[in-house]
């Protein structure tokens, strides 16, 4: 098992009457909501968490891209990236990911991509998403029914300019470039690139085509994950792939770990509820850009099953929330028994741990953080022991990696 | 006038058409919302002229077409199939998206289009009236955006039916991911290809059409083309909105007749 610890980064001052008096969380969230010196420490924190859950042996260290978005505070999730890449120094970094139709040219991806896995010596996980309706429509003004077609050019032509070692021409729809020629190139020639996904079955056959891990990043927890990623492991039956493995698939997940079941209640309750009332407070109209979707997947009744109002759970009382596995909460106990259940059941082998909850503070998210990875994940690590070989999934990073720090200590250290 | 519905093969797409009606040929260009055969305004408009209804690929009946991406996209499949129907200068009339891409076909072959009316058009920006989302709108919202009489336009809207009644709900947002989706590529995010820059070449007699409380495509737009097509009228229609031809159907068709 691959346990990523996950950020969204959520500003964690929003008004109590948030929900009521305000449209949106997103995409025309009102900013006067947001307060650049509070943000200071906020971004702050948030680093020291990420560097925190590689100290305790988490596989990865995750963080995403929004735009204009008051529940995720990273436009450009690079940047966090290269904040943590000489800090945290064994975790892979999972950028999960970059919006690749967002960037102009599409190569930015691929040259910064590529300065990432060298920095940290081939720790890169490599995110390619579409990107959310909100973020590439109505935020970058993509045009919706023309998002998927530029997404697919900008994906042929980053991953070209990986492999290709002499410039070349790229006369394409949306880019035209006469000398393509990214400096650096990875170390991981390509990363391992997950692609988080909504259901639709192009999305599927997209990750089984390439050998790249579906991510179904919901908020809405295991339980009703189940359909979806049904849909994935049928889809792979159905075209004869040669295996199962269940690194082909990834899971986001809210987690919240006490001494016990009560305990966790006490102490996470008004976080996770400022999360899912709060955070999630999306305008309908922003929803879904028509075109956005293909008529194939709105036809196949994928949306109403799988695309749940975000809005939906915001008023949920936290047993209901727990009952119906938005978030696995309890005692390590506890939380061992329902990952277990989630890992088994959606057949996943990569965990995205949503472990700091809405504006929960780094005491709390230390805490819930620390009793993860020290009383469950050791009893989860060896679920899949038929597939404990598949690397395809995961980073290779070099065996001797560079040991950053200023000059004058490497100097002191030299001359001892 | 009963409409017929057709099918036509078009270079990019086959598409379906209505069709009714004798007298001058007129091409009519829907907008956004598309158009059926039980429009009672091509029905009403068919009593005077030879009616051309095309209906653009995504809409209705008409197959989708992934070929049909840009402005010069719509415009030329719009004039390939005016061209290909065998009409010689008819009277040109776009509603909303329809006005934009018939004024584009006004600029782009000015010698081909010698009337043209322009109903309620997109396809011009003014920062100062910034146009209304359609597409972060919400279906029950429509209405009032759309109509002069919000209620009697919603009930003309859902043929009786009740945005409130999910079955219903559920046909109209399909609907609207198809029709909205392909009509995003020329409105979406902004409703502005560039026709501002080439209404100078626009030759055509041409009458605009608007609603007097148009919420959407507002009375400012209505001046801005009048300012850039030369030989150009005005007709503005009180208690009507953006869906004009709905709300004073004769009103329109008189205002039309001015081309004659």
């Amino acid at each position: 098992m691959k346990f990523t610890w996950f950020n969204l980064m959520p500003w964690p001052h929003l008004p109590e009457n948030f929900r009521k008096e305000h449209r949106s969380v997103w995409v025309d969230i009102d900013a006067k909501l947001y307060d650049p010196v509070k943000g200071h420490d906020v971004y702050n924190d948030y680093l020291d968490m990420l560097e925190y859950a590689d100290s305790l042996g988490y596989d990865g260290l995750g963080i995403n891209e929004h735009h204009q978005n008051a529940y995720g505070l990273m436009p450009s999730p690079n940047i966090m990236a290269a904040a943590i890449s000489r800090r945290a120094l064994n975790a892979a970094v999972v950028v999960l990911g970059n919006s690749l139709g967002l960037y102009n040219p599409p190569i930015r991806v691929a040259e910064e991509f590529a300065m990432l896995d060298v920095i940290t010596g081939g720790r890169l996980v490599a995110g390619f998403p579409v990107g959310s309706s909100m973020d590439v429509n109505y935020c970058y003004g993509e045009i919706p029914a023309l998002t998927r077609e530029r997404y697919q050019e900008a994906h042929d032509l980053i991953k070209k300019a990986w492999r290709e070692t002499d410039p070349f021409a790229w006369n394409g729809r949306y880019t035209k470039l006469r000398y393509v020629n990214t400096w650096p190139k990875p170390i991981q020639n390509p990363p391992p690139i997950h692609v988080p996904g909504g259901g639709s079955v192009e999305t599927y056959d997209f990750c089984l085509d390439n050998t790249y891990s579906y991510s179904y990043l919901s908020f809405s927890g295991y339980i009703r994950a189940k359909a979806l990623l049904q849909g994935y492991w049928d889809r792979l039956t159905e075209r004869n792939e040669p295996d199962e493995s269940p690194y082909r698939a990834g899971f986001a997940q809210t987690i919240c770990v006490a001494e016990t079941d009560a305990e966790a209640e006490k102490l996470y309750k008004d976080h996770v509820s400022y999360f899912f009332n709060r955070c999630l407070h999306v305008a309908p109209g922003f929803a879904d850009a028509p075109g956005y979707r293909t008529i194939k997947t709105i036809k196949s009744g994928a949306l109403s099953q799988f695309t749940p109002n975000l809005g939906e759970a915001a008023h949920m009382p936290w047993k209901q929330l727990v009952d119906e596995g938005y978030v696995i909460a309890g005692s390590p106990a506890t939380v061992r028994e329902k990952m277990e259940e989630l890992i088994k059941g959606l057949r996943v082998g990569n965990i995205f741990c949503l472990i700091h909850v809405g504006d929960m503070p780094i005491e709390k998210t230390r805490y819930s953080t620390k009793l993860f990875a020290e009383e469950v994940m050791p009893h989860l690590r060896n679920m899949w022991p038929e597939y404990a070989d598949d690397n395809r999934f995961w980073i290779d990073p070099l065996d001797k990696r560079a040991t950053p720090g200023p000059m004058s200590e490497r100097k002191a250290a030299a001359g001892a | 006038m009963i409409m017929e519905l057709k099918t036509y093969t078009a270079p990019k797409a086959d598409i379906h058409l209505l069709e009714s009606g004798s007298g001058p040929d007129l091409l009519f260009l829907h907008g956004a919302g598309g158009i059926d055969a039980g429009n009672p305004f091509l029905s009403a408009l068919a009593e005077k002229y030879h009616v051309l209804a095309p209906i653009l690929p995504g809409f209705g009946e008409s197959e989708e077409s992934s070929e049909i991406r840009t402005m010069l996209d719509f415009t030329l499949h719009t004039h390939d199939v005016m061209s290909g129907l065998g009409l010689d200068k008819p009277i040109v009339v776009g509603h909303s998206m329809g006005g934009m891409i018939a004024a584009e076909m006004a600029a782009i072959a000015p010698n081909d289009i010698d009337k043209l009316c322009l109903i309620s058009s997109a396809g011009l920006w003014l920062d100062e009236h910034p146009i209304p989302d359609v597409f972060a709108t919400m279906p029950y919202e429509l209405p009032e955006l759309l109509f002069h009489d919000p209620e009697a336009g919603a009930a003309a809207m859902t043929a009786g039916a009740d945005f409130s009644d999910p079955e219903f709900l559920t046909a109209f947002l399909i609907q609207n991911a198809r029709q909205l989706g392909m009509a995003g590529k020329i409105l979406f995010p902004v409703p502005d290809r560039g026709l501002s820059e080439r209404l100078y070449r626009v030759k055509a007699k041409t009458v605009l059409i608007w609603g007097e409380s148009d919420k959407l495509i507002g009375l400012p737009y209505a001046e801005a083309f009048n300012a850039a097509i030369a030989n150009s009228q005005l007709i503005t229609i009180p208690k009507a909105g953006h869906m004009v031809m709905v709300e004073q159907t004769t009103a329109v068709i008189e205002a039309i007749g001015r081309l004659s």
